[in-house]
This record gives structure tokens, sequence and C-alpha cells, in this order.
């Protein structure tokens, strides 16, 4: 057969049936949106994780209340009340490989300055907060350990709070609400550049831990003790040492459990980077599976369109088709099928996570390789989909298929 | 050019067995126009099938310009079928909302020439010249009338350039008046040498044609010349209904 006439064949059948093609490609163009849609935002949640996690600083340890949970899983987590505002001071004060440890509460709120208001994250931290994070002030000062001792109504703010309250005028010495409770602006954070999301981290708001917890949002207990140890060596006795501290402080007999996980950046890095991929996994798993379904939608249109052409390949036959020529014929149909589902299903993945990506705010990641990957994937479903039904086509006797009505 | 020799063809449906050939010896040289008659269940589908290679025989041989394509293999038949055969069905078999000119194409996209699309393009073309649809190229069987798909079924069997033309009931599907215009164009191919082999029941259409073959229970009993009656005389005294009907009135 004429090679050239081969797909131009699959695509002048394909048009002769418009509405049937668009309704088959559906399931396949659903499939692919799907995963794609899901790899983007789980990667882009991973890669945000990770770039969280990076953003912390140097040499610092994480505590979290409540047990190790399956697989290291735990970031976020803060959900158990154990950790008190006087165990970060005594980590800081009893461990000598301790140079700083801020208790954190995190809250978001919204901010209100004049007629101006603006959603945020409002973290309560120590004066040290700054210094573990290897975070500069632009303008005016941070918060000292007097502001936490009497739980000032002071803030420091960072870049997205200035442009969005202020439009870029000075801020200092302004006072903003939040819940109806009074701020001084006391100073501007260093603006933390472009991260990979944008400007994400400039969009913060902190203040004493004391203020937070008593003020803001109402809680008793630290979401998470930010630690900094003295040096890079040090970092493993200091987990000792907190680990020790901390079962000390809490009372905890030898049999029980830690009633609170200490870990590493890395390690923290480490886990939610697996919790990102894992769920990545499954979620283009799930999207594996419609596109599966849409495979079976494929066989299906094309067992009936060679029930229905029947004639159409016995009058082939006859003029000179051999068996192979309608295989191939069918097959081609079907792979272009699906090819145009793979790219349909593409172009919708792209705008419904960037949808998705600008109206919840998650941050998205497009993934050439799992474009590459779901168009080969189409492609496939396409042929191992196609296969039975074009074989089929060709096992048929041309005298059989002529009489047919 | 088409020798057949002792054709037997029996079909076999569990243990019974039924003879649809039993014995066809038949001769049919070039530039022949035979009509191959008989009633249904006589074989003549059967005889046509293997003729047009769409079917083997059970026995006998088959031999088509020389060669024995009754030991063919499938594929290789497929090749007799596009070089050499044309085929016309009684009805039609156009491709629905595909152009006459792509449905004339179609033997050639299945060819072992190597053409470009631009010679299949013209050769298609040509094709439709012939049976005077030239004006109706890019017309969809669904914007022709019978008649005309008829013609356009008749340029495909052509445009392959085959050594006969097979025609199995040609103008089953037709009225009589466009039934003498498909005569027309077979007994004006058939002068311009080429052979035409047709299955027909009716007496009106076989007395177009050359030769009249008549089998009956899977055997020839008759096979005779026959002094064709010219296609242009009767169109000529052809007479639409109202011309009958006036004529029985008077």
């Amino acid at each position: 057969m004429k090679l050239s006439a081969v797909p131009y064949v699959a695509l002048k059948a394909l048009r002769r049936n418009r509405m049937r093609t668009l309704l088959t490609a559906l399931g396949i163009i659903i499939g692919v949106a799907a995963v794609i849609t899901m790899v983007g935002l789980g990667q882009g949640a991973g890669a945000e994780v990770r770039e969280q996690v990076n953003r912390l600083g140097q040499n610092v340890v994480l505590v979290f209340p409540g047990a190790r949970q399956l697989g290291g899983v735990s970031i976020g987590g803060g959900s158990a009340n154990t950790l008190t505002v006087d165990d970060a001071r005594a980590l800081r004060e009893e461990i000598p490989e301790v140079i700083a440890a801020s208790p954190e509460v995190r809250s978001q709120r919204v901010v209100v300055y004049g007629n101006q208001n603006w959603f945020t994250r409002i973290y309560g931290q120590s004066a040290d907060y700054l210094q573990i994070r290897q975070w500069g002030i632009e303008s005016g000062r941070m918060f000292d350990e007097g502001d936490v001792e009497n739980a000032a109504l002071v803030a420091v703010v960072g870049q997205t709070i200035v442009e969005e309250l202020f439009e870029g005028a000075d801020p200092i010495g302004e006072t903003v609400r939040v819940r109806g409770l009074p701020l001084e602006l006391i100073g501007i954070l260093e603006p933390k550049g472009m991260s990979l999301m944008g400007s994400v981290q400039d969009d913060i708001v902190l203040m004493p831990y004391t203020t937070g917890f008593q003020r803001i949002s109402g809680r008793s207990h630290a979401m998470v003790i930010n630690v900094q140890v003295f040096d890079e060596q040090s970092m493993e006795i200091a987990q000792l040492k907190i680990t020790d501290l901390l079962r000390e402080r809490h009372g905890l007999a030898p049999y029980q459990e830690n009633d609170f996980t200490v870990q590493t950046q890395e390690e923290v890095a480490a886990a939610a980077t697996e919790t990102s991929r894992i769920m990545t996994w499954l979620l283009a798993s799930i999207a594996g599976v419609s596109l599966f379904v849409g495979g079976i939608g494929i066989m299906n249109v094309m067992l009936v369109s060679v029930t229905e052409r029947t004639r159409e390949i016995g009058l082939r036959l006859a003029v000179g088709a051999r068996g192979p020529d309608v295989l191939l014929q069918f097959l081609i149909e079907s792979v272009v099928l699906c090819l145009l589902g793979g790219i349909g299903g593409i172009l919708l993945g792209l705008a419904a996570t960037e949808i998705i990506a600008s109206y919840a705010g998650w941050p998205a990641l497009f993934s050439t390789e799992a474009m590459i990957i779901v168009v080969s994937v189409s492609a496939a479903v396409g042929v191992f989909f196609g296969f039975y039904p074009a074989w089929k086509a060709s096992r048929l006797d041309p005298i059989e298929a002529l009489r047919r009505e | 050019m088409i020798s057949l020799k002792d054709i037997t063809k029996s079909y076999r449906s569990g243990s019974l067995s039924v003879d649809a050939l039993r014995g066809i010896t038949m001769e049919i040289e070039e530039g022949e126009f035979t009509t191959i008659m008989g009633s249904s269940g006589s074989g003549k589908s059967t005889l046509m099938n293997i003729l047009g290679c769409l079917d083997k025989p059970t026995e006998g041989s088959y031999l088509l310009n020389g060669e024995d394509v009754s030991k063919f293999k499938k594929e290789k038949l497929s090749q007799v079928r596009n070089r050499m055969i044309g085929f016309v069905f009684q009805n039609f078999h156009l491709l629905p909302r595909t152009t006459a000119l792509e449905n004339v194409e179609l033997p050639l996209l299945y060819t072992e020439e190597k053409l470009s699309w631009k010679e299949i393009h013209k050769r298609a073309g040509e094709a439709l010249d012939i049976v005077g649809l030239g004006d109706r190229k890019k017309h969809s069987p669904n914007e022709l009338s019978g008649g005309q798909m008829q013609r356009v079924a008749i340029a495909r069997a052509l445009v392959t350039r085959p050594s006969v033309l097979l025609a199995d009931e040609p103008t089953g599907n037709l009225d009589s008046r466009t039934s003498l215009e498909i005569m027309d164009i077979f007994q004006r191919l058939n002068r311009e040498g080429l052979t035409i082999l047709m299955v027909s029941h009716e007496p009106d259409i076989a007395r177009f044609s050359k030769r009249i073959t008549i089998l009956r229970d899977g055997l020839i009993i008759s096979d005779k010349p026959n002094t064709p009656r010219s296609s242009a005389d009767a169109i000529a005294q052809w007479k639409d209904e109202a011309e009958i009907m006036s004529e029985e009135t008077a």
C-alpha cells in the first residue's frame, strides 16, 4: 500500500465521523489532562516543600510535637500539644551546642491598614529567629528580648506587605490591625528574592511569639521549635541532647516513646520530597486508570466501527488491499485518535493546571518529561486497544464482507 | 485470456457438503463481452467470486493471463485483483462521505506500482472522464443519482487498467433507462477492447452482450454467441412511462 496514504486514510475516516471521534477521544483527553494536571501540581508541591526547607537556614534542627509518624512524615504537623515555650528556652539555655531556639506559632489572618487589607501568614517567633533563618532587616529593627518578654504589640513585615498595604511607602511607625489588635510596625525584612514560586517568602508578618500565642492564635503550645546548632559537626550530638533534655522535661519513662520529633532540615526535606513523590505517583496512577478506561472506550468504538464499515473493508479487500493493509489502516486510525486525544489532553491539562495554580494558589511545574511520557502512553494505548479490532477487520473475508448489509 | 478447467467448488458445513460448482470448463478470449445467466442457486455468484479471485476453487485450474491463480496465496490474490480485475457491484459499494474522485482513487492506493499523488489524481480524473462524470469529481455519493454512482463505480474499476471488468448484476439497482446507459458504457468500453464479464438474471440486459452462458445447478447448460443489441438503438427506442401509458389507452 502507498505509505503516505495510510495516515491520510485514517484522518479521513476520523473526519467522516467527527462527533464520534470527539467523544471517543474525550476519554483519552480527560485521562491525559488528569495525568498532566496531577503530575504538574504534585511536582510543584514537591518543589515548594524543598524550597521551603532550603529557606530554613543552616545547621537547623526542627523539633515537632507528637511522635514520629510512619515513613518519617511529620512535616506540617504541630497538632499535638507537647512543646512549650519553656521547652524552647530550656533548649537554648541548657544545651551549649544550641545557639538559638524559636518556638513558632503560625496562623493565617487578614491584616488591615486604613481601608486596605491583605490576607497573609503571621508567625510568632523569638527575637533570634532571623539569625536562624539568616535573614536580614532592611530598615527599622527586629523585635528584641524585651519585646518578647512584654508581649509587645510590634511586628516586622516582609516586602509583599509593604507593597500591598502601603503601596511602597515607608510603613515604619504605622499601625496595622490583626483581629482588631493594633500592631506597630518596627521593621522591614530584606527581600528574600524571587523564590522558585515567586515572592511567597516575602508575604509574611513576624511578631514576638508571646504576642502570637496570647493575642493572635490563642494557643499555648509551639507548632514547631526552630533550633540552630553551633556548627555542622555538632548537629548529631545536639540532636541527642535535645532528645534527652525534652524527654527529661516531659517526664517520660524509659519505656515511653518520644512525644516529639527531632529532625534536621535534610531529613525533613527527604521526607517531604518522598511524600510529594508518593503523592505524585498516586495521583498519576489514578489518572492512569482513567487513561486505561479511555483506551477501553477506544477499543469499543473501533469494534463498532469495524462492524459498521464491514462493507468498506470488503471493498478495500476486493480492490487489492491485503490483510496487513487493513490492519495498518485501523491501527493507525486508533493511534491517530489517541494521539489527538493526547495532544488535546495536554492542552486541557496545562490549562487546568494553570487555573488551579492561580485560583488555589498552589505552585505548579510543567513537566516536559510527563508530556512526552503521556503522549507515548496514549500512542501505546492506541496500538494496544486498536490492535484487536484492527486484527478482526483484517481477517474479514471479502465475499462475506461485501454481502453484509 | 481466461481459461477455466473442471472448476468445482463445494461448501462444507459440518458433515454436509454442498456442491456449488460441479465442473465448469470455459474459455474467455480478450475483447469478449460475456453474460453469465442463471437463477439463484445456479452457482453464478460462486463462479463470479472465483473469476474475481475473491475465492478459490476446490478443484480445477484457473488460468488468468497464463497464470494459474487457483494456487495463489491470499496476499498474492489481492495483487492479482488489483492489477487485472475491475469490479462493478450491484449496490455500487462507494464509500460514503467521500468524493467521487477519492472513491475512484481507492484501488490506486493499494497498487504495487509506485505512483505519485499527482499521478493518482490524474488517473482517477481520466477514469471519471471516460464514464462522463468529469464534472462530478468533488461530489460525494449522496449527491449523485443511482446511475451516476454506478458510473463512479465503473470508473473505479477502470482506474487500474484491468484486463477484465467483472460486473455482478450491475443494473440490479437501477431503473430501465439508467440500465441502458450503463449498457451503453459497457458496449463502448468493449468496442475499445476491454474484456467484460457480467452476471445478470435479466434477459433484457444479457442481450447487449456478445456471448451468453447459462448455468444451472453448478453446470453450464448453454453457451452461445449472441448478436448484441445496440445500446444506441435501445436508447433511441426507449419510451418513458407517460408515452407507454398513452399508447395503452389509445
